[in-house]
Formats: C-alpha cells, sequence, structure tokens
C-alpha cells in the first residue's frame, strides 16, 4: 500500500464518521472569526437556541473593516461601524476570545493566529474567509468557508466533507536574489491558472520552499485559493517547530513535548501517491507582477503584456482582450512601461514584519517617486507594527514618503476607507486583482514588497535584482 | 433553507469566465449584517453605470444597457449560464445570496470553484456542472430563442430543453439529499453528536494541549 500524504494524515486524524453517502464528518480545532462573515452566523445560532459547542476552539478579531488611520475615534462609516461592533456584541454575548479593534493583538486574522501560535501544526482549522489556506504552511489543514459552515462549526465543532485530490508542486532549487515567496506563488499560478488546483490540496515542497522562512511558507500557502485549492500546505519542520514555539497560545512544559513528538510526522511519506505533480526550477522564478484582471494573468517583470492575437483558445483570447480593457494596457507594452499611481504593501499575503523589513530594505535612504500619488504602508498586526517600530522601519518608510499605517486588512479590499480611486494603477502586495478589488474601476497589479517598494521610488516597474538593497535588512528579510 | 425540487425558469447567459465573487457582490455591500437584500446588487459594478454604496435606492440608479442581465428579454430569468470557474475569489456567501435574492435558482457552467460550489447548496441554489460542448450549445440556444426556458428535475438529474431534448447531470448524493429535502446542515450533524463526542474524548488524550480552557 503507497504511503499517505500530509493531507491524508490530516484528514485520517480528524475523521470522526464517514456516512454512507460518501460524504465524512470531519472535526475542526480552531475557527478564527472577523466581522463580515460571522454576524448572519451568531444570528443563526440564537435563532436556533444554539450555543458555540466549544467556546476556546475560537479566536476573534476585526479586520476588514478597520480604519488604518487614527481609531481613537472609532469608525467614521456607520455601516462598518455596526458591523465591527456586531462581532463586539455576539462575542462578549456568547463568550468567544475576541481582540477588539483597540488590543494591541488586533490585526489581519491569518496574520494575528500565526502570530498568536494559536495556529498549531497538525489542526484543522476554518475562517470565514478563502486566505484560510495561509494556516497550510504549518502543516495544518486550513481552508476557507462561507458563512452557514461558520455557524456549523460553532454549533458542532464539525463539518460535512468531501475529501480533495492531491497535488504536490515542488520547486527545486535556490531562488536567485530579489525572488522571493510571492513570486514563487504568482509563478505557480501562471503555470497552473487560477482553476488548476479545484478540487485539491496543493502541497508545496521542494528545497526551495523549504528554505523559505515560516513567513515566506505562509505568503505561498495563503495564496493557494487564488490556484483554486482551498487548502495548500508545507510539511513539519525545525523551522516550524521554532516558530511555534513559546507563542502565547502554542502548548507548554510536558504538553510541548508531547505536541513536537506528534507533529514530527507531519510530512507525505517518501511513497506517498499524488493525484497531479507541478514542478518548477526555482532558478527560472523572476520577480513576477500581474498585468491583468486574475491571478494567473502574471509575468515576469523583464516581460511584456501578451497579445490577444497570439492566444489560440477563444475563451482565453476574450479573456485577454477583457482584461487589456479594464487594465487601459495595451498588448506587447513592456511590464516596466506601466504607469503606476498609488503602492499598497500590506494584507493577509504581505504584512508580515519580514514583508516590512523587505519592503524597507529597498526603501532605505530612497524617495517616494513625485509621480506616486500616495504609498502606504499597513502592517498586519498591532504586533507586527509595534516590531517595526522597534526596529526603526517606520521611519525608514515615513522619510521615504510612504504613509505608516494602523492595522487591517485595508486596501487589499478596500472594504474601509483606503481604496483606489477609478482608474488608478496600483503595485500591490496584496492577492487578488479582480476587477473593482481595491475599489471600483481600480487596476490592481501583484507583487512581492520588495517589488512594490521599489515600484513606489521608481514611479513604475523596475527589476528590483537590479537595486543595490540595504544589506543588513535585505538579510533580515531573507531577500537573500 | 428553501428545498429544490424541480424548476422551469427562464435563462440568462453571462458568457464570461473566471467570474469571481468580487464581481458578484462587491465588497461595500458585505458591511450588511443580514442574509437578505443583496439581490439588487447582484453583479453591482456591471449592472449599473454609477458608483454603488449601501443604502442607495437602487431603482432610481442609472442600469448599464451593455449588461446582458439588464435587456428586457431576460428580465424575470432564474437559471444563470455560465463559463470555467464561475465564483472564484473570496469565500462570502454573500455571493449566492445575492443570487437567491435576485431570484436566480441554478447557476449551470462547466466548472466552479470549490467554496462557491459548496455555498451554494446551502442557500437553496443548485450548480450545475455540463461539458464545454452542451454548454456552447445553451448559450447558442439561449441567445437566438427569445424567452428561452430550461426545466430543471433534481430527483431525475434531467434538465429538459423546449425542444424536448433531455440533459443529464451529476450531483453528489449527499448533496441532492440536503438540497431536495431542504435540510437543515447543522441538525443532521447533530444527529452523530455520540461520535463526536467520542472523537473529542479520543483526541484530547492525543492532543491535550488542543483542550486546554
Amino acid at each position: 500500500m503507497a504511503g499517505k500524504t500530509l493531507y491524508d494524515k490530516l484528514w485520517d486524524d480528524h475523521l470522526v464518521a464517514e456516512n454512507d453517502d460518501g460524504s465524512a464528518l470531519i472535526y475542526i480545532d480552531r475557527q478564527l472569526l472577523h466581522e463580515v462573515t460571522s454576524p448572519q452566523a451568531f444570528e443563526g445560532l440564537r435563532l436556533a437556541g444554539r450555543k458555540p459547542r466549544r467556546l476556546e476552539a475560537n479566536l476573534a478579531t476585526p479586520d476588514h473593516n478597520v480604519p488604518t488611520t487614527d481609531r481613537s475615534n472609532g469608525i467614521a462609516d456607520p455601516v462598518s461601524r455596526i458591523q465591527v461592533q456586531t462581532l463586539g456584541d455576539n462575542c462578549d454575548s456568547f463568550g468567544v476570545t475576541e481582540f477588539k479593534m483597540d488590543d494591541i493583538r488586533q490585526g489581519i486574522v491569518h496574520i494575528v493566529g500565526p502570530e498568536q501560535g494559536y495556529t498549531l501544526p497538525g489542526l484543522t482549522m476554518v475562517c470565514g474567509d478563502s486566505h484560510t489556506a495561509t494556516h497550510g504552511a504549518f502543516g495544518a489543514m486550513a481552508f476557507g468557508v462561507g458563512t452557514s459552515e461558520v455557524e456549523h462549526v460553532l454549533a458542532t465543532q464539525c463539518l460535512r466533507q468531501k475529501k480533495m485530490k492531491n497535488m504536490l508542486v515542488r520547486v527545486e532549487g535556490k531562488l536567485g536574489t530579489g525572488v522571493t515567496a510571492k513570486d514563487v506563488v504568482l509563478a505557480v499560478i501562471g503555470e497552473i491558472g487560477t482553476a488548476g488546483g479545484n478540487g485539491h490540496a496543493i502541497e508545496f515542497a521542494g528545497s526551495a520552499i523549504e528554505s523559505l522562512s515560516m513567513e515566506g511558507r505562509m505568503t505561498v500557502c495563503n495564496m493557494a485559493i487564488e490556484a483554486g485549492a482551498r487548502v495548500g500546505l508545507v510539511a513539519v519542520d525545525d523551522k516550524t517547530i521554532e516558530y511555534v514555539k513559546g507563542r502565547p497560545f502554542a502548548p507548554k512544559g510536558e504538553q510541548w513535548e508531547m505536541a513536537v513528538e506528534a507533529w514530527k510526522d507531519l510530512h507525505s511519506d517518501a511513497d506517498a501517491q499524488f493525484d497531479r505533480v507541478v514542478e518548477l526550477k526555482a532558478e527560472d522564478i523572476v520577480p513576477q507582477v500581474t498585468w491583468g484582471t486574475s491571478p494567473e494573468m502574471v509575468k515576469p517583470v523583464s516581460g511584456n503584456i501578451p497579445n490577444p492575437e497570439k492566444e489560440s483558445n477563444p475563451v482565453k483570447k476574450e479573456g485577454i482582450e477583457r482584461a487589456l480593457q479594464y487594465m487601459d494596457l495595451k498588448a506587447d507594452m513592456p511590464i516596466t512601461s506601466i504607469p503606476l499611481d498609488k503602492v499598497f504593501i500590506g494584507s493577509c499575503t504581505n504584512a508580515r514584519i519580514e514583508d516590512l523589513r523587505e519592503a524597507a530594505a529597498v526603501a532605505k535612504g530612497r524617495k517616494v517617486s513625485p509621480s506616486i500619488k500616495q504609498a502606504m504602508v499597513v502592517p498586519g498586526s498591532g504586533l507586527v507594527k509595534q516590531q517595526a517600530e522597534a526596529e526603526g522601519l517606520h521611519t525608514i518608510f515615513t522619510e521615504a514618503g510612504f504613509e505608516w499605517r494602523e492595522p487591517g486588512c485595508s486596501m487589499c479590499l478596500a472594504m474601509n476607507a483606503d481604496r483606489l480611486e477609478p482608474g488608478e494603477h496600483c503595485a500591490s502586495t496584496s492577492n487578488r486583482n479582480f476587477e473593482g478589488r481595491q475599489g471600483q474601476g481600480g487596476r490592481t497589479h501583484l507583487v512581492s514588497p520588495a517589488m512594490a517598494a521599489a515600484a513606489a521610488v521608481h514611479g513604475h516597474f523596475v527589476d528590483v535584482r537590479e537595486l543595490e538593497l540595504d544589506s543588513e535588512l535585505a538579510k533580515a528579510s531573507e531577500v537573500n | 433553507m428553501e428545498a429544490f425540487t424541480q424548476h422551469t425558469g427562464l435563462v440568462v447567459p453571462l458568457d464570461r469566465s473566471n467570474v469571481d465573487t468580487d464581481a458578484i457582490i462587491p465588497k461595500q455591500f458585505l458591511k450588511s449584517i443580514k442574509r437578505t437584500g443583496f439581490g439588487p446588487n447582484l453583479f453591482d459594478e456591471w449592472r449599473y453605470l454609477d458608483h454603488g454604496e449601501p443604502g442607495m435606492d437602487n431603482s432610481k440608479r442609472p442600469l448599464n444597457p451593455d449588461f446582458v442581465m439588464n435587456q428586457e428579454r431576460y428580465q424575470g430569468a432564474s437559471i444563470l449560464l455560465a463559463r470555467e470557474n464561475f465564483g472564484c475569489g473570496s469565500s462570502r456567501e454573500h455571493a449566492p445570496w445575492a443570487l437567491e435574492d435576485y431570484g436566480i435558482k441554478a447557476v449551470i457552467a462547466p466548472s466552479f470553484a470549490d467554496i462557491f460550489f459548496n455555498n451554494c447548496f446551502k442557500n437553496g441554489i443548485l450548480p450545475i456542472i455540463l461539458d464545454h460542448a452542451t454548454m456552447d450549445t445553451l448559450f447558442e440556444q439561449t441567445e437566438a430563442n427569445e424567452g428561452f426556458k430550461l426545466d430543471i428535475d433534481l430527483d431525475k438529474q434531467t434538465i429538459t430543453m423546449p425542444n424536448g431534448d433531455v440533459i443529464s447531470f451529476d450531483v453528489e448524493p449527499d448533496r441532492k439529499h440536503s438540497l431536495y429535502n431542504g435540510l437543515d446542515d447543522i441538525g443532521i450533524t447533530l444527529q452523530q453528536e455520540d461520535a463526536i463526542t467520542a472523537y473529542e474524548a479520543e483526541r484530547s488524550k492525543r492532543a491535550p494541549w488542543l483542550f486546554n480552557s
């Protein structure tokens, strides 16, 4: 019998019951909650007279709607204010732990979970947010769910699921200088497409993935959903265990020893069978920039925008034409000549401390180009912000002309006041370049933090590998 | 949840691939704490010429005449045709809530994004996967024949065309059962509470660090 994949092991480990109809009941160890996808779930519980089955299995924080400017006067937008207040009221009345807006631990759920050690290897974890795949970087089966399933998990601690197929994405070799985890995952999406991982759990493996820091692995797993996969995974190794150790919710004492022992098995067996294997060479990956309205519309920074006339598939051809029209770009033009208006460094993909160091290594001693209307840095959590300030990164950013903001999802999806105006192009470290994602009519280009900072100082995309970086910061951020 | 047994309805063709949930219901409408009322803002950025915000009187907003769902012949449509990877992107259940509130009962496409597909079944919407050739036929027939309707029978797993041609489709038995009977999923799971309790007892021995309160 063939060995098991990491996903197989996690699945088997959480199997409560297998039903005759082919579905399975899967146990969910932990859930993260935020203000956008939870109110209707709490309301559902209330209407049915139900209570959360295990309070300690839930952790909440507001992130999508929170302002990133001064919060001392609360939230100006009354609709956003009500939603954040509703999360607070629900958590208070049901007894769920919440890091409220004025708590230093508040931040983007997918940054807060790992930072607090709430995310652990071997878990099943859900959140009403598709970027829950982030937590798979710890060898956890983590996936986004809708509000009905948020309620289902609150009430039962379980979900009815179908097992997904196994996909292996192997990236072997050494990443070049200035090539980051973001470039790796964008290159993967460019290779397999936004629907390439539909129905699959993707395990990322190979020497290039192993060499990434935990934060880099989180960036990669975060965007598994942009390749269509609800679940992204990386095997547990010493880095994983070292990262978790000592965090507030991590096991302690004897339980820590026991946990570490259990976590050592969280990797695919050598003879495990995958339904699909995709291989990339690390040396082939260069800094990536998306040019269109889907994350698969991505090119190397040195490349040109595609020409729809050269596309033989009519659906794809029409997609390219539509994207070029929306983005107001011309076929064959160089990526480096795309006009830019704004720069956003933040989001659950790229707002951890290493991301900020990576951007700061570029920004240090430079100035944001006068042609850029706004460049903002939004840390992923209050603790990331605190750490960055302790390292003086905020000074580097503000001296260069970036705005230094309070933590939240911010302009990744523009539910708060941070947004693009119609027609504006933005170099963004977020995860989606869909039409209107960062504001109606806005035009998003997804890049790494280093590439975003470099675009800010030059006013257009440049190959970050050609810039001289602050060596200390570059080393700290693993921009190798 | 409303049961889906059989439905006959007008078909509207949305001839695009990778329609994402940001397009289905833009983020500003996600600030609502209710499950209902999203219908007027379904496909808001494509449907209207101005910028939509919560609380606007949508009946007074300028419609985009080029958007297919605004055409007179498709008013009252309840079956949506789309292309590959419909519903990709965010997990927001507001997307099926908006479709349902608009009056869509079924979406037919060659493929769906996983989370959206799952969310549909929780909200009485039947997502149907058909092969590309059949999809092409349905798009052609819908566009060529004003008032084109389809008859969908979940029990028989068939779609009947106006000319009597029948298309079969697959649906997983457990999803079919829940949707057909309009069942409360949580209620079904709670019937297995003994198994959940037994699992927790066993898991708390294997992984006690997850059970510290």
